[in-house]
């Protein structure tokens, strides 16, 4: 494989949905491969010895494995289109952290969401609502977290929106109610074509969600 | 150029600590060092007020700025607004994605190896921590071959991002080698790495924050009791 820009990813994954965006807000052609997790193919497995987990981008044949050193990859080499990345230190600094906070903890704590029941579950809604409301205050009164302009911490975080349907519904619970300010920012990402062409379809999500709880044995 | 008084909050057994120390070193910046006095059993209110979201060292405070937090952060903070010093990031962008993949790899998979082990109950747990462990230790000698070039260091023929981030655990993984009777880094196994480290342990830049050995063992010995008599997550260190 040589050339050119190559993104092996799997359609509900939000790690993979950031790669997406990164890559069409630089307007940047790539060749899409969706990979089959249950049975992971060669090429998945020679590119991420390491992880064999997607995404991962592949450029002039070398590749490139998690999300967030990919979209900071993207950034650097694509350093005159739509910066994802302010340019001062001190706000740099700060967008690495949250997206870092996103990274620890939004996905563990979406997940307990649909793993749990009963009061296991009750906890995890309460850890996940409280993440999100830290992220709330971290947005404050801006457009986005970048600022008055989209930008990493955006990109990390808005792939989880295609997922709150399904954490929802599996956890009776509505996320708008707690984090109304939230929603607003993650609605406004939607307008943007490049995150409306790169989240997958709620419905669809959560009925992956269904798929993935039977394969685990929950109810 | 950066101005303003520079402070590091941390601990002196903390291998994340002292990367934010050896990259000012690196960029020739004093700075003040704040012993956080108990970390396990009573943080302090300058730590719980600037790291209120994970209450853990280190913590960077840079002039009116507000605190910085999660080592390998503060780090690319001090590489980018002291830019006029030694570079610590590589400057090509795919040579960063991989020092900064190397480096997640080591906060995310293998130091959890490495803390289970440290409190691994029994012959199994042992040996199945262990065998992570050194499973890592082997990837980092091929990443070594790689990166290095040929050169010193990770970071070619000075110090860089991914010495920093791997160098700040050889303290930690000496007293893993003690305590276990294993050599993880040794001429053997892992030429590239064992050359590697005594040349990282006595730069300039690392010798005065590196811990001395002995120390941290004993130390060790009383965070792992206490780890155990507490009922506390291995997370918590």
């Amino acid at each position: 494989m040589e050339g050119g820009v190559v993104l092996l990813d799997f359609w509900p994954s939000m790690f993979g949905m950031r790669v997406r965006i990164a890559l069409a807000e630089k307007e940047i052609k790539y060749e899409y491969i969706e990979q089959d997790l249950r049975n992971k193919s060669d090429l998945l497995l020679q590119m991420n010895p390491v992880h064999k987990k997607i995404p991962v981008l592949v450029h002039n044949g070398k590749p490139i494995c998690e999300s967030l050193v990919q979209v900071q990859y993207i950034d650097e080499v694509w350093k005159n289109q739509a910066p994802l990345l302010p340019a001062d230190p001190y706000k740099r600094a700060t967008a690495r952290f949250w997206a870092d906070f996103v990274d620890k903890k939004m996905y563990d704590s979406g997940s307990r969401v649909w793993k749990t029941k009963g009061e296991e579950q009750e906890a995890a809604k309460k850890e996940f609502i409280g993440n999100l409301k830290l992220l709330e205050g971290e947005l404050g009164d801006n457009l986005y977290f970048g600022g008055d302009g989209f930008g990493y911490v955006d990109v990390a975080l808005v792939p989880f929106y295609c997922w709150f349907y399904a954490y929802e519904q599996c956890g009776n619970f509505s996320i708008e109610a707690e984090c109304p300010k939230l929603i607003a920012w993650a609605k406004r990402c939607m307008q943007k074509e490049s995150v409306a062409k790169s989240l997958a379809d709620p419905e669809k999500v959560y009925g992956f969600l269904l798929q993935l709880k039977k394969a685990y044995g929950i109810e | 150029m950066a101005s303003g008084e520079v402070k590091v909050l941390g601990t002196w057994a903390s291998q994340f600590a002292m990367r934010p120390r050896i990259a000012l070193n690196i960029k020739s910046v004093d700075y003040e060092f704040i012993e956080e006095k108990n970390l396990l059993e009573e943080k302090s209110q300058l730590l719980l007020q600037s790291n209120p979201v994970h209450k853990k060292v280190p913590v960077l405070f840079h002039g009116d700025n507000k605190p910085i937090c999660e080592s390998l952060i503060i780090v690319q903070y001090i590489d980018e607004t002291w830019s006029s010093g030694p570079p610590i990031l590589p400057s090509d962008p795919y040579d960063r994605a991989t020092a900064r993949f190397w480096a997640a790899y080591l906060d995310d998979k293998w130091y959890p190896a490495v803390k289970s082990l440290g409190i691994a109950e029994g012959e199994e747990a042992k040996k199945t921590a262990m065998a992570q462990v050194e499973e890592g230790v082997a990837l980092m000698e091929e990443a070594f071959g790689k990166c290095s070039k040929g050169k010193g260091f990770f970071g070619g023929d000075e110090i860089g991002f991914l010495d920093i981030a791997f160098g700040s655990f050889l303290g930690w993984l000496r007293v893993v080698e003690k305590f276990n009777g294993a050599k993880l880094i040794d001429e053997a196994k892992t030429p590239g790495l064992a050359d590697w480290a005594e040349r990282f342990c006595s730069h300039a830049a690392v010798k005065d924050v590196m811990p001395d050995a002995d120390k941290l063992a004993e130390f060790a010995m009383i965070v792992v009791a206490k780890i155990k008599g507490l009922g506390l997550a291995a997370q918590s260190l």
